[in-house]
């Protein structure tokens, strides 16, 4: 009971330092530039989290039908050229679920839209 | 992002011109195939060889499995597609050339073949059944055609999103790795490294080229076959 108590405080705590951190933007004090930048540190963590849990899902999808696709070629060699088509378009179509969640994160590296308000609340602009 | 060393600002500078870095090359893409044609193609003979061989092998393959996909009736629309994959490939192969990139590396270019290809499917459906083509959107009971419409609707413009942005994800992650693998390991002095990616980047070259023609092909098929 004590544990939960100490982390909810210190959960409280550690957010009511974080937005105290906002009243005093106006200064470039160190400790304001870091608080105003934690938003940069979490969208590049979001960002490698995000592609790995979905390059997990991508491949397991993938695997299966690979699975069912190979089975299919052994069951029938002679249908192997049919079945091949429609596997590739298949795992193509699996893997595009994946590119799309690689362009969320390229977008969050690389062209971030919170980039310009952040820099303009720190002054930075 | 910034791009690197690249021919067409090389070329751009003394007639201080402005072209972007994807129409530029795919204006490159298209004179080489413009020039392999005319090379190969101008005087056809009837028992080909050399270059007018292969590209009669890849011509003819292609329109081999258009015709088995789309049936006989498909045949005006061969044209179409094959550009489509060769063209693409192309552009993907040649963002793998030193001081060029791929011109499907770039949202634009990838946007305007998917609406061009799904546009076109939907002309073709038009032209087929006439009025009758919103049976292909209404489904096989006219109970539920209220729902299902917004919903086919919705899969159309979702095809060219998805078209659009496969072609786009893969060939930009390939471009920022082989960058990302060129400027920052100092083994083998900067070609080294690069070279397994390279590997892979060709072989996701073809497939993508393969897949964008493929499902506009399957798009093509949707459009012209019986309503359910």
């Amino acid at each position: 009971m004590s544990r939960k108590v100490l982390l909810c405080s210190a959960v409280v705590s550690v957010l009511l330092l974080g937005l105290s951190g906002l009243a005093f933007a106006q200064e470039l004090e160190p400790e304001v530039m870091k608080r105003g930048l934690t938003y940069f540190v979490i969208a590049v963590a979001t960002a490698g989290f995000a592609m790995a849990i979905a390059t997990f899902g991508g491949a397991w999808g993938q695997s299966w039908a690979t699975k069912s696709g190979l089975e299919g070629i052994a069951r029938n060699p002679e249908a192997a050229g049919k079945i091949t088509v429609a596997l590739i378009i298949a795992l193509a179509l699996i893997e595009s679920l994946v590119i799309y969640t690689l362009v969320v994160a390229l977008i969050i590296l690389f062209a971030n839209p919170m980039t310009s308000p952040i820099m303009k609340l720190l002054g930075m602009e | 992002m910034e791009h690197g060393f690249l021919w067409l600002e090389v070329l751009q500078k003394p007639f201080h011109l402005h072209i972007p870095v994807n129409v530029g090359y795919f204006w490159l893409a298209m004179l080489i195939l413009i020039v392999v044609s005319l090379i190969f193609a101008r005087k056809p003979s009837f028992i080909p060889k050399g270059g007018q061989n292969v590209l009669e092998v890849v011509i003819s393959a292609l329109e081999d499995f258009i015709i088995e996909n789309l049936g006989e009736h498909g045949r005006p629309y061969v044209p179409f597609l094959a550009t489509l994959f060769i063209a693409i490939l192309v552009m993907n192969l040649l963002g793998l050339v030193p001081g060029c990139t791929s011109a499907t590396a770039n949202l634009n270019t990838n946007a305007a073949m998917a609406l061009c290809a799904v546009v076109y499917a939907e002309l073709v459906g038009l032209k087929m059944y006439g009025a009758k083509y919103i049976k292909h959107y209404t489904g096989p009971v006219m109970a539920i055609a209220p729902i299902l419409i917004p919903i086919e609707i919705i899969s159309r413009l979702a095809r060219v999103l998805s078209l659009t942005f496969r072609l786009f994800g893969n060939i930009m992650s390939k471009e920022i790795l082989l960058m990302l693998l060129f400027i920052n390991l100092d083994v083998g002095k900067y070609v080294l490294p690069t070279l397994p990616i390279y590997f892979l980047g060709i072989f996701v070259c073809f497939v993508q080229a393969l897949i964008f023609f493929m499902l506009s092909m399957i798009y093509f098929q949707i459009a012209m076959e019986e309503a359910h």
